[in-house]
């Protein structure tokens, strides 16, 4: 256990949606979605880590329309997230919805307020699982839904998303989207999606297929994350317990590939900053902090820094493999960097607990040194 | 008779002394006695007296005839020098005639023995006049050795009168024979049914008539080359045909004899022979023709190791060891015996084909062990899929059989093939006690490149059906666990027992060798691999069972779902399933590695229904709408129980096994019940079907609260996303999980 470095923010509701708030880069923010059948309980945590003194400010704000499945922010504008949620309709009814939703500039500790929605996005044809809105990575009026079967373009100027495009998940029927990102490289022309255990990765301009890595995992792939400093360079976990990193060019076989949890990987994270740092969360009740030093973009660097000096620092150089871990008492779903500090991460377990945790000081000088 | 005749008294005597006598009888004798005495003298001398009268009466004739005869003589005599005389003037006459005829025949003797000398001159110059024409006989009858001694008789004279002119004729007709003599030894030479024998022959005669000794030698070689390659070529003709003892036979007196002849001749001629013959130079030429022989011998041998080399590495493929060995060693045998050539030990080059055929046959051993394992495993796991395919529920050996007769066949299988190596060491192979060979085969080959690496070999593909697994979905997981179970019983025994056995039957003692792989080590890599297995069987299990209950739950729509009546038929299926595992694991594996607190069945199962009842139903059926205390609750319980990694590693023993497949489906159970949301009778179908499993699950593992726990969580997560919480009563729930 490493709580000695951690704190714990406890939600009194389960959770399982967690996002930095990327735009913003210069505190450390993450917001949480929770999940409550009674739809008018859910909220909207915003968290305010401040480092030097280890203390948490939040806010909190109503999400009153349904339990959020997903939450994502805009990495552009800070204000802007957006949410899945499902919404009870009438009796024993339930159905999916998406929305983009912007944080009030003014923090307002008095009353718990409802975000005012910025636009909706209508589903009514495709699909009725809604996965995730992913904001584009470069163009603030894009944003793309996965919903089971469709992956949607959405322009997101107006109150009303206009859908741009679709892209119907060809191929066996049974066979639903589960999760999607953008590829932040390529000019943001590329959505990857995964489906059982395959990655499929659509070129959103033409709707084909740009690249796929069949067979990523041997069961479901839960999630995957591009690796922001490193072309090409995608890490996928899923349900057989592995993290595999891949070189997408290569479809063969993962250039890296680790089986550290006991049980699913549901979440995986580069560092935006120490590629070689790698979160994973997994239902085992962990999250891992894991290295993958020699596929990572300082790996090149490094070697050459050890051969300058030699010995010396040859043993200095990490090691690939786990390196620290948080230990939660249910399944942990999400686990997220902070955009702002590159030592800082948060992961949220089932039972609503949020863990901000440090990068073990030794590790750091280990890699900044 | 001295003192007789010296005695003075004898009468007889010479010496006699008449007074000495008579004093003597004077003294001695009686008168009477003197007196007889005197008569008898008396008498005595009587008796002589008259005797001797007779006598000369007697006598008188003779003297009177004997004067005769000498007067006769006489008379003779006078003649007879007359005679002589006469005879004396004679002979000097002859002499002096003899004389004379001397001088006069003296002159013509002298002419006789010119002439007799002139004779025998020309019989010789009839020999060379004839020579040509005799040269040219023998060369008819092919008698060259004849030829050659006539020529060599004459050359002298040849050379003497070599200049005369009616000499040069014959000369010439002698050279040009002598060329074509020549020519045709050299073409007997070159001739390729020449036997050796007469190669030499050939050879021999040649260096008599002066050939030059180099161009001999060299020319020799050539020829010996041709034959050698012919033979080379035949063998490599019939090294098809043949099995390899006939082919090192055919090899040993073929071509190895032939090259010895060949050595041996070779020596003869050029090396000690010209030695002899021009001191000078004979040093130099000794070793021109050394080098040579050396660098022939060598080509040669060289061609013919490879030759044989290949035929050793084709007869590998097919042959079978005992024979191979006694060719090789009949081979080596031959080689070492024969000292060909004394800078280079083609025994060295012997050793090096014997022992890469050492090597070859543990690599072709190995590829045949390798081989057999791998079919074993394909008829298993045809026997496998079959069975299952014909009978639900095998027979209850059946298992345990086909592990024992995988062992048994692996194990017999290799004791064969270390029984057939053995053949190599047998006390008479000669190449057997050769340090070199010894060293690499039995340590190198037998040990680390056979019996080592067939036993990593066998962790290897068991593990590559763990690593496999993915693309391989066909692999079933029978396989896996029997493969486990293999593993783990090589580690507790036949791997020692296989490595001992090779110990002794090839003598390595392990302790000296610091290179040999240790036992402890393979039996790490047996462990590690079993265990591998044994993860990845539970794993494959889980996931079969994970599969059934995601799919159960995500495919139905739990929000419009009827109060439930029965348990799913998924759960039935499941429970099934679990239990033919069970029952197919209880094969191979004991009940338990360490005896955890089972009661008696029917007691366990009465209070196991009831304990969890009473422990979890309370968290749950006054279930009241607020989630808090439900979290709380379910909180507290995870504080206070330990936690539980899913997919870790197994025991070797069946409960272990059977608790992880039950791990890793419940959870997968409860994972996928939090991505859904229920309807009130949703939540109830969830609870009858985690009853259904409380009911039927807990027999399998070795802590049953473990079950309870997972199934209390799949029900409070199903709690958590239910619209309307309510819960049956239990008493109905018994009813729908009794009635099945």
């Amino acid at each position: 256990m490493d709580n000695d470095n951690s704190v714990i923010y406890g939600l009194e509701f389960q959770a399982r949606a967690l996002t930095p708030q990327l735009g913003e880069t210069e505190k450390i923010r993450f917001l949480i979605g929770t999940q409550s059948l009674n739809q008018t309980n859910n909220q909207i945590h915003l968290i305010e880590f401040n480092e030097e003194i280890s203390t948490l400010k939040t806010s909190v704000f109503h999400h009153s329309d349904g339990e959020i499945w997903k939450i994502t922010s805009s990495p552009l504008d800070a204000n802007k997230i957006s949410t899945c949620y499902n919404a009870l309709t009438g009796e024993n009814g339930c159905t999916m919805k998406s929305a983009i939703l912007k944080l009030p500039e003014i923090e307002n500790h008095d009353a718990i307020e409802n975000l005012e929605i910025l636009t909706e996005l209508d589903f009514s044809t495709c699909g009725s699982e809604i996965r995730t809105t992913e904001f584009h990575p470069n163009e603030s009026n894009t944003a793309a839904s996965l919903t089971d079967s469709h992956l949607i373009l959405w322009d997101i100027s107006d109150t009303r998303g206009r859908n741009i495009s679709s892209i119907t998940n060809e191929g066996k029927t049974s066979a639903k989207f589960t999760n999607g990102k953008w590829n932040p490289h390529q000019n943001g022309n590329q959505f990857s999606c995964a489906t059982e255990t395959h990655i499929k990765t659509y070129d959103i301009r033409s709707g084909e297929l740009a690249w796929s890595l069949d067979n990523a995992h041997c069961q479901f792939v839960r999630d995957m994350d591009y690796n922001m400093n490193k072309l090409y360079h995608l890490a996928t976990c899923g349900d057989d317990g592995f993290l595999k990193i891949w070189d997408y060019r290569q479809p063969g076989s993962p250039i890296f590939s680790r089986s550290d949890h006991s049980h699913w990987i549901w979440c995986v994270r580069f560092n935006p900053f120490h590629d070689q740092l790698i979160l994973t969360a997994s239902s085992d009740a962990r999250v891992l902090l894991s290295s993958a030093a020699s596929v990572s973009s300082e790996n090149i660097s490094e070697t050459l820094i050890a051969e300058d000096r030699d010995g010396l620092d040859a043993k200095q150089k990490l090691k690939d493999g786990p390196l620290q871990w948080c230990e939660h008492e249910d399944s942990v779903y999400c686990a997220e960097w902070s955009p702002a500090e590159p030592w800082v991460f948060a992961s949220l377990s089932y039972d609503g607990r949020l863990l901000i945790s440090h990068v073990k000081k030794s590790l750091k000088y280990q890699i900044l040194l | 008779m001295n003192e007789k005749k010296h005695n003075p008294l004898d009468l007889d005597g010479p010496n006699f002394n008449p007074n000495m006598y008579l004093d003597k009888i004077f003294k001695e004798y009686s008168l009477k006695q003197i007196l007889d005495h005197e008569t008898e003298i008396v008498k005595d001398t009587q008796t002589l007296h008259s005797d001797m009268q007779t006598l000369v009466y007697e006598n008188y004739n003779k003297f009177i005839s004997a004067t005769d005869t000498i007067k006769k003589m006489k008379n003779d005599f006078k003649k007879m020098e007359t005679e002589m005389d006469l005879l004396a003037s004679n002979m000097a006459s002859i002499t002096s005639s003899s004389d004379q005829i001397n001088n006069t025949l003296h002159e013509t003797r002298q002419r006789i023995s010119e002439l007799s000398g002139v004779h025998a001159l020309l019989q010789k110059l009839q020999f060379l006049f004839k020579l040509p024409t005799t040269l040219k006989a023998r060369m008819e009858e092919k008698s060259y050795i004849q030829a050659t001694q006539d020529y060599l008789h004459a050359q002298r004279v040849l050379q003497q009168y070599g200049d005369m002119p009616s000499f040069q004729g014959i000369k010439s007709d002698c050279e040009s024979i002598l060329t074509e003599l020549k020519a045709e030894l050299r073409k007997q030479f070159c001739n390729p049914n020449a036997s050796a024998k007469e190669l030499t022959e050939s050879v021999d005669l040649l260096l008599k008539l002066n050939e030059p000794a180099k161009e001999l030698c060299m020319e020799f070689l050539t020829c010996a080359e041709k034959r050698l390659a012919e033979q080379l070529v035949m063998l490599k003709d019939q090294s098809e045909q043949r099995d390899i003892i006939e082919f090192v036979d055919l090899g040993c007196s073929g071509f190895l004899s032939d090259l010895c002849l060949i050595v041996a001749s070779f020596h003869d001629m050029f090396i000690n022979r010209v030695h002899m013959e021009h001191l000078e130079n004979s040093d130099i030429f000794e070793n021109f023709a050394a080098v040579e022989l050396d660098n022939f011998v060598k080509d040669n041998m060289k061609k013919y190791f490879e030759l044989v080399q290949n035929k050793v590495d084709s007869e590998q493929d097919v042959g079978d060891t005992s024979v191979l060995v006694q060719a090789l060693d009949r081979f080596y045998k031959r080689i070492e015996s024969n000292t060909l050539c004394k800078d280079i030990d083609f025994a060295n080059v012997a050793a090096e084909i014997v022992i890469n055929a050492g090597r070859k046959q543990c690599k072709a051993h190995l590829q045949i062990l390798k081989m057999h394992f791998a079919d074993s495993l394909t008829k298993i796991r045809q026997s496998l899929t079959t069975t299952k395919l014909i009978t639900q529920d095998e027979p209850p050996k059946n298992l345990n059989d086909l592990l024992n007769s995988l062992v048994l066949t692996v194990v017999e299988k290799v004791k064969g093939v270390l029984q057939d190596l053995v053949v190599f060491l047998q006390p008479d192979i000669n190449f057997a006690n050769k340090p070199q060979f010894k060293d690499s085969f039995c340590i190198d080959n037998v040990r680390e490149g056979l019996v080592v690496c067939f036993l990593h070999h066998l962790t290897a593909t068991a593990r590559s059906f763990c690593a496999k697994g993915a693309s391989d979905p066909n692999v079933p997981p029978t396989l896996l666990l029997l493969l486990s179970k293999f593993c783990i019983d090589f580690q507790n025994g036949h791997v020692h027992l296989l490595l001992s056995q090779t110990d002794e039957l090839f003598e390595i003692n392990p302790k000296q060798n610091s290179a040999l792989t240790y036992e402890t080590e393979i039996n790490n890599t047996m462990q590690e691999s079993a265990q591998e297995l044994l993860n990845y069987f539970v794993r494959i299990q889980g996931l079969n069972c994970s599969q059934m209950l995601r799919k159960s739950v995500e495919t139905r729509d739990w929000l419009h779902t009827i109060e439930p009546r029965t348990v799913r038929a998924v759960m039935k299926r499941v429970v099934d399933d679990i239990s033919s595992i069970d029952s197919t694991v209880a094969q191979l594996y004991e009940d338990q590695g360490n005896g955890t607190e089972h009661s008696s069945d029917s007691s366990r199962k009465a209070h196991s229904v009831s304990l969890p009842r009473h422990q979890y139903r309370s968290n749950w059926s006054n279930y009241a709408p607020n989630p808090l205390d439900s979290a709380l609750v379910s909180n507290m319980h995870r504080l206070f129980s330990e936690r539980i990694d899913i997919f870790s590693s197994v025991q070797f023993n069946k409960i272990s096994i059977l608790t992880g497949i039950i791990k890793i489906s419940l959870k997968t159970f409860m994972e996928c019940v939090r991505l859904k949301t229920f309807s009130k009778y949703g939540l109830q179908q969830i609870q009858v079907d985690t009853h259904y499993l409380q009911l039927y699950l807990w027999r399998f593992v070795s802590d049953e609260n473990l079950v309870h726990f997972l199934l209390d969580e799949i029900l409070g997560s199903a709690a958590h996303r239910c619209l309307e919480p309510v819960l049956m009563e239990p008493s109905v729930v018994d009813i729908i999980c009794e009635r099945g």
